[in-house]
Parts: structure tokens; C-alpha cells; sequence
């Protein structure tokens, strides 16, 4: 029913992740779907990565590396945002229809008071992706 | 992707730092960029902050808010006091540095180093060649524009105070016209005065801050934030307490300025819209500029909430093809040919009294040297670090020689073009109706500097519809800059970050318009602007400190 199961990751929040990918991979095997993870980096420097060239490295061995130990066709897809505390949810809705991702799989925060002002990534990305999306909290 | 933070994620695979984006050369130092954050929680918002930036430059702001409040009667006298001596004890030194800056930048436009790409070798540009040009000026000097362009070369030409450049003539004496020849010499050292102000020098400052951050970030990998810049000074002792010090004073700079200029410019903003719809007493009404501010600061806080492409970027087009329209409207009815004429005599003028008017000792035209130009640089240096870390911002993906060719070279034609419309049709008014023109009126009968612009406007058909276009471009103007602004105080605060949380930016830009509000209601606007351009004198040692750096981060780079 999927071909391509979109997961959105935030390197600096891997150890956060585990059920969403987990759900993610289990799913990919489902389907046998390719499993691809997008990630959205800024231009400046940050803690991850000196350049967007080192955070597309790191991406593409996280992938690699998550390919080797679910058995999955894993791919990496990095986005380069020159304000990425804005335009992250507009950026990854661009990568998912690009990509051609039919199912997307996210990790997302508990809903807190401040959603009422800022969607979390996960709302506005289900709010407005043509693809399924299936938010973990 | 949650807003929490923790940024101790795995150490990198490999040693060796990739290149960016082609090749570079990375500094391969022990910071990690965040290690000196906080994340404390204040109810549901989360913040990300560097730790003694943050905290220092706000309580220091606030105090000095209070401490200005409280005691405005010494404090007030005694900043404008410092500010004079400043600009009339080391204007030498300030014009000096002035004159080093546009040396470094054309040395290095013409240098092979001028073939160094910033990002890598490699990079290609985050935007295209209009929205970076709207961007910079928008942030550069949009508004002083708006508020010197008519002002500047009308009140040189005809000063009644002895303070026009170089001693030179003046085009009217005691309400009458001087003879031709000296008419035309004044109207020409007028403009050249005016466009030496507004062209190669600011931008040159401005340059040397937007290339040494935009440097050291994206090719050298260090944070973007000033204290990198330094790095080849300092070492590793930069993330350290130098570091600090730097860091908390772009903060400090950067918000006065922004809040005494959005306090001011609000109080022009006013006595603009009073004038035009003849609403009396609108221009010393407080309540009035109140208002205002708290309508350029709802407007920030969209454009901030919209980002650098949504809001900023949008919002500096718009402007640029306002200005245009305007200028265009100016040109076409104001005296068309005779400005077509003027504008290469101008540009002549401009350089042929470069040498002159850059000088740096033994002049004798005191009220010019040190009221205007060592205030102007002294200005433009304290403005630096927030015009020119945004300028960094959106510059990835230039050449070197690109990058000065249009922040330097470009710019300074463009002021010339502006100056020339809109200087010249006021000169020309003054020339045509002498006393009875309302540029004369505004700038030398009764000084009411705000009112130049719509003074000049007046006197040219449409003046309704062309003073509310002025009107919307001056806010228009202080609402990008109060948004470009609270972007670059919240990734020093937090310590180079680009992704801390939005509720920080949003967090500046409500307090910027406080700080406005709270001193045009207490009073010490001006001692606060008195404050910031003072910043200005010790900058101006850090940024020749910063040539040093540049030029030798330029020469590691491969070409």
C-alpha cells in the first residue's frame, strides 16, 4: 500500500526517538516500503554539524547505519534552511512531496498550552501533507 | 523534532571535518556550538541561551533603562556630554579608521583573495541577486535615507551655523540667494559632503563586520556569532570571558540602537502623519508615537513569526520597489533635467573632494568634521555588528569580490542616485523660492529635521499620495529592522545558535519596543542614542582589530 515511509529526524534528538522509529521500521517492513529519513539543517554552524556538507554526511551514515540493522532500503535526503527555526515545517512538506513519500512517521511533543500559539512539527506537518502521517507522542 | 533541547549527541564518526561545500578551511576547534547554553523552561516555552550573554546584556539593559528613568537630569547631560568629547577628541581617529576600512575592502576586492567563496568553494547563494540587495539595504541604512536625504545636502548648502563642509560656499546668506557661481559651488560640496556620508565608508564598515562573520562561520565552521571573528586573535580563549565582553557589547549596541531609533523614529513617523493630514499636534504627542511603536512592534512580531524569507526578505522588497517608485515620482516631476545633469558632477565631487573631506587632521571645519562625520561613523560602527551579522546571514554563497562589489560598490550608487533626486530637487526648491520654500523653512528657518522629507514632497504635485508612500516606507523600514535586529540579538544570546526557539525572537521584539515606549513616555531617548554612538569609539578598535583577522582568515582559504 506504501512505497516510501517518510521519518523526519532531528539528530540532536535521536535518543528521543525510539518508539516513532521503531514504528517506522516495523511498518517499512510491512509494506516493504523504503524507509527515508529527512532531516533539516541550517546554513550556520551549529553543535551537530560545521557545514550542512558534514550534517548530510552524518544523515546519510545514521541511514546507512539503520539500514545494516533492520534489513530495510534505507535513504537520507538533507535540507539546507536558512532559517530553520521558521521554515522547518515548510521545508520537510517540500521534501515529502519532492521524495514522493506516501506515508510519513514522526515523532511529536505531548501537546502543552503552547500549541495554541505553535503547531508542533508533527501537527502542521498532518495538518497539511497530501501523504498519510502517523504522529507519535 | 520537540523544542526540548539537549544537545550532547554522539561525538562525530570521523575526525576530519568535512569541507562545506567545496573546499574550505575549517578551524578544528574544541567548541562545540551550545556548550555554554541553557535550556531553562519558563511555563510552556522552552529557551535556549548562551549562559552569561544572555543574562548579562538583559539585566544591564534593564538597568541602564531604570538607571536612565531615574536620574535623567545628571544622567541625560552627561552622555551627550561624553558624546561630544568622543566625536570631537577622537574624530581624527574615527575618520582615520574610516579611511583603513574602505582601504581594506578595495585591497581586497582587487586581491586574489576576492576569488574566495564564502561557504566553500562550492556553495551556491541561499538567495537570489534582488532579494540579498533588498535585504541589505533594508537593514544598511533604508531608514536614514528616508530621514537625511533631504535633510543632508539642504542643510549643507545652506547652513547659517558654519558647519558646512570643508568651509566651502554657501547658497544662501541672511535669506538671500549668493551669486551663481557660489550657488553652484555649494550645491556641489552640499552633495559631496552628503554622498561621502552615505557611501563608500559606512559600507565599508559595515562589509568588514558582514565578511569577517560570514568568514569565520560558514567557511571556518565557528558559531555565528562576533566573538568568532577573533578567533585568530584570541585562540581558544575566545569562548572565554574576551569572548563574553565582545558579544555582550554587539548586544548592547544593537538594542540601543534599535530601541532609540525605533523611539525616535516613531516620534518623526508622527509628526509626518500630522503634517500630512493636518493633525495638530501630532508630532509632540506621545501618546501618538506610543501608539505607533506598539503598531511597528505588532508588525515585527508577524514579519519574525513569518522568518527571514517570509517576513524580512518580503518586506525589504516591498520597500526597495516603494523607494523606487518614489524616487522615480521625484525624478520624473521634480526638475527632471536638471537632476539628470547634476547626478555625474555630483559623483565627480564626490570623489574629487574625497581626499579633502577624509582627511583625517589640520581642518579648520570643526562643526562638520566632528558634528557630522565623526557622529556618522562613530553611528555606523555602533550599528555594525546588527547590519552586519544580518548581512552575513543572507550572504552564503558569494565570492568575496561579489560580495564587496554589492555591498560596497553598488550601495554607494544607489545613496548617490538617492541624494542626487532628492537633495537636488530640494536644493533646486530653495534656489527656485528661496526663503518661501519649505525646505527652507524645515531645515534652516525653524529646525524641524522630520519634517525635510515631507517639506520637499509638499511642493511637488500629489504630495498626498507621495508623503503617505514616505510615511508607509519609514515604517515599513523600522519594522525590518526591528525584526532583522531581534534575529541577530537572539542568536548572540544564544550563543551563535540560528534554531533556538522562536519565542526568544519574539521575546526581543517585545522588549525592543518596551524599551522604546518606556524612555519616549520617561524621556532619554537621546540620552540613550548619546549612549550607543559612544559604543561606537571603542568598536571602532575591535573592527580594526577584525581587518587583522579578516584578512588573515582570507588568506588560509583556498582561491
Amino acid at each position: 500500500m506504501y512505497r516510501k515511509v517518510i521519518f523526519p529526524v532531528d539528530l540532536s534528538h535521536i535518543d528521543q526517538l525510539d518508539k516513532a522509529l521503531k514504528i517506522a521500521t516495523d511498518l517499512a517492513h510491512h509494506f516493504k516500503a523504503e524507509l527515508c529519513f529527512v532531516g533539516v539543517t541550517g546554513t550556520a554552524p551549529s553543535a551537530l554539524a560545521h557545514t550542512p556538507a558534514e550534517y548530510t554526511q552524518r544523515l546519510e551514515k545514521f541511514a546507512q547505519d539503520h539500514g545494516g540493522t533492520s534489513g530495510l532500503n534505507t535513504s537520507a535526503k538533507a535540507c539546507v534552511s536558512s532559517d530553520p527555526a521558521i521554515d522547518t515545517d515548510k521545508t520537510l512538506l517540500q521534501a515529502i512531496r519532492d521524495l514522493g513519500g506516501d506515508l510519513v512517521v514522526m515523532q511529536t511533543h505531548a501537546p502543552s498550552a503552547v500549541d495554541y500559539i505553535w503547531a508542533g512539527h508533527g501537527d502542521t506537518i498532518a495538518a497539511h501533507s497530501e501523504a498519510s502521517v502517523f504522529l507519535v507522542r | 523534532m520537540s523544542d526540548t533541547n539537549e544537545n550532547e549527541s554522539a561525538e562525530p564518526e570521523t575526525d576530519a571535518l568535512p569541507e562545506p561545500e567545496g573546499a574550505s578551511d575549517i578551524i578544528d576547534t574544541e567548541y562545540e556550538i551550545g556548550q555554554d547554553n541553557v535550556t531553562p523552561k519558563i511555563g510552556p516555552f522552552g529557551l535556549d541561551i548562551h549562559n552569561p550573554v544572555f543574562a548579562i546584556s538583559g539585566i544591564v539593559v534593564v538597568a541602564f533603562v531604570i538607571i536612565t528613568l531615574a536620574f535623567q537630569d545628571v544622567v541625560g547631560p552627561a552622555l551627550g556630554d561624553l558624546r561630544g568629547f568622543l566625536t570631537s577628541s577622537f574624530d581624527w581617529f574615527l575618520i582615520m579608521a574610516g579611511n583603513i576600512f574602505v582601504l581594506v575592502c578595495l585591497g581586497i576586492l582587487v586581491s586574489p583573495l576576492g576569488k574566495v567563496r564564502i561557504g566553500g568553494a562550492d556553495a551556491t547563494p541561499d538567495y537570489g541577486y534582488a532579494g540579498w540587495f533588498a535585504m541589505l539595504f533594508a537593514a544598511g541604512m533604508g531608514i536614514g535615507l528616508m530621514f537625511f536625504g533631504v535633510l543632508e545636502p539642504a542643510y549643507y548648502f545652506a547652513t547659517p551655523w558654519g558647519d558646512q563642509p570643508l568651509m566651502n560656499e554657501i547658497g544662501i546668506v541672511d535669506g538671500e540667494l549668493a551669486d551663481p557661481a557660489a550657488i553652484e559651488a555649494a550645491r556641489l560640496s552640499a552633495m559631496a559632503g552628503t554622498i561621502y556620508h552615505w557611501g563608500l565608508h559606512p559600507w565599508a564598515i559595515y562589509a568588514v563586520v558582514a565578511l569577517s562573520l560570514a568568514l569565520f562561520a560558514y567557511n571556518k565552521g565557528l558559531p555565528l556569532t562576533v566573538r568568532s571573528i577573533f578567533y585568530p586573535i584570541f585562540g581558544e580563549r575566545i569562548w572565554g570571558w574576551p569572548g563574553h565582553v565582545i558579544d555582550i557589547l554587539a548586544v548592547f549596541a544593537t538594542l540601543f540602537g534599535l530601541a532609540t531609533s525605533l523611539g525616535l523614529g516613531a516620534q518623526q513617523a508622527s509628526a509626518g502623519i500630522g503634517f500630512v493630514f493636518g493633525i495638530e499636534g501630532a508630532g509632540e504627542s506621545v501618546t501618538f508615537a506610543v501608539v505607533l511603536i506598539a503598531i511597528i512592534t505588532a508588525l515585527a512580531l508577524i514579519s519574525v513569526l513569518r522568518g527571514l524569507e517570509g517576513g524580512v526578505k518580503r518586506l525589504s522588497e516591498l520597500n526597495l520597489i516603494l523607494a523606487m517608485v518614489l524616487l522615480a515620482f521625484v525624478v520624473l516631476v521634480g526638475p527632471t533635467a536638471v537632476l539628470f545633469g547634476q547626478f555625474f558632477g555630483n559623483v565627480g565631487a564626490y570623489f574629487s573632494e574625497m581626499l579633502a573631506l577624509s582627511n583625517p587632521v589640520g581642518r579648520d571645519d570643526d562643526g562638520f568634521r566632528q558634528g557630522w562625520t565623526a557622529f556618522y561613523w562613530a553611528w555606523w560602527i555602533s550599528w555594525s555588528p546588527f547590519v552586519g551579522m544580518f548581512i552575513a546571514r543572507v550572504s552564503r554563497g558569494r565570492t568575496v569580490r561579489e560580495f564587496i562589489t554589492c555591498v560596497l560598490l553598488i550601495p554607494t550608487i544607489v545613496s548617490a542616485i538617492w541624494m542626487t533626486a532628492m537633495g537636488g530637487t530640494a536644493i533646486d526648491q530653495m534656489i527656485n523660492h528661496v526663503t518661501e520654500s519649505a525646505v527652507y523653512g524645515f531645515v534652516v528657518a525653524d529646525y524641524v529635521p522630520e519634517l525635510s522629507l515631507f517639506g520637499m514632497l509638499s511642493e511637488l504635485p500629489f504630495a498626498a499620495i507621495t508623503s503617505m508612500i514616505g510615511i508607509i516606507l519609514v515604517i515599513v523600514f523600522f519594522v525590518t529592522s526591528s525584526d532583522s535586529g531581534s534575529l541577530v540579538i537572539d542568536t548572540i544570546t544564544a550563543g551563535g545558535k540560528i534554531n533556538a526557539p522562536v519565542s526568544q525572537r519574539v521575546f526581543w521584539v517585545i522588549f525592543e519596543g518596551l524599551i522604546a515606549a518606556t524612555l519616549l513616555i520617561g524621556g532619554g531617548l537621546v540620552a540613550l542614542q548619546a549612549a550607543s554612538v559612544s559604543t561606537g569609539l571603542p568598536f571602532a578598535l575591535v573592527l580594526l582589530l577584525a581587518c587583522y583577522a579578516l584578512i588573515k582568515g582570507l588568506m588560509s582559504e583556498p582561491r
